[in-house]
């Protein structure tokens, strides 16, 4: 039986500027950041999920050809990839306290059936959706 | 490729920000700001980055942003026309209807009768805004600016 997922990779364009974003302005807390040789596995979730981590990886080779890489860059870069949804227990106070930090919001926070739900970007173009729960789960 | 992600990234800026303020009067060169591009080469990188100019992506997105309005609030179409950053209720209504396929009146009963649907907001933003069909005719939509 699966138990839980415990890792998600999130594509960035940059692991040094992408750990700024996610350390320095989210407040994640870095999991692990080890090289072997050029590769760089680092990953960063938030203070009170240590059991998920987000991979922050860059396309590139082996595990994609210069082209392939380049073509989900300029995905990443075009904005269209959303990994995922975050929680947060004060929607509109981390709205506010992310803004100040220079973190770009899609939608400002909105009350939904689930909660109160803001949608903000990271540095490299990924979206999430940030959710106050205060009724029924989405899912 | 490699050369364009940088304006991507840029131009992206000019996206959200259509994105987040499409209630407000935006005008070419103000979102040629955000994007950091000059004005004569915005509207251009615009459309081969996404598809689509960005007077076409601010109408649509008004129109997505309307409809859930009609879906899950009791707003009047006045009041919704004029919250989403339309003029007058006209110019709403006609361009409503004609990326829609029925009137704002008709889609706020169906929905208001079914209740809104059980899917997350977030996804509702991305996904449902309309897409260009062969009966879209933008030139008889409202300027943005």
């Amino acid at each position: 039986m699966i138990t839980q997922l415990s890792h998600t990779t999130i594509w960035v364009l940059d692991q040094d500027e992408a750990l700024d974003f996610y350390t320095g302005k989210l407040g994640f807390e870095v999991r692990t950041d080890q090289r072997m040789d050029d590769f760089r596995w680092l990953t960063v979730s938030p203070p009170g999920q240590p059991n998920h981590e987000l991979i922050l990886l860059v396309p590139g080779p082996p595990m994609m050809d210069e082209e392939t890489a380049e073509q989900v860059k300029a995905l990443i870069a075009k904005g269209v990839l959303g990994p995922g949804a975050f929680e947060t227990d004060d929607c509109k106070g981390t709205y506010s306290a992310l803004s100040e930090r220079g973190v770009n919001f899609l939608s400002e926070p909105t009350k939904r059936f689930y909660g109160i739900e803001a949608t903000l970007r990271d540095n490299s173009g990924n979206w999430f959706s940030m959710v106050e729960r205060t009724g029924t789960s989405p899912s | 490729m490699r050369d364009a992600i940088p304006v991507y990234i840029h131009l992206l800026r000019a996206k959200d920000l259509i994105d987040r303020e499409y209630a407000r009067p935006l005008d070419v060169p103000a979102l040629a700001r955000a994007a950091h591009a000059s004005t004569a080469h915005f509207s251009r990188g615009f459309k081969r980055a996404f598809g689509e100019t960005p007077h076409q992506y601010l109408r649509r997105r008004r129109i997505e942003r309307a409809k859930e309005l009609l879906r899950e609030t009791e707003l009047s179409v006045t009041e919704v026309s004029l919250e989403v950053g339309f003029r007058s209720l006209g110019s709403f209504s006609a361009a409503f209807r004609e990326v829609v396929g029925e009137s704002p009146v008709d889609y706020a009963r169906r929905w208001r009768a079914a209740g809104p649907p059980p899917i997350p907001g977030c996804f509702t933003l991305m996904y449902t805004r309309p897409v260009e069909s062969s009966s879209f005719r933008e030139a008889d939509g409202p300027r943005p600016g």
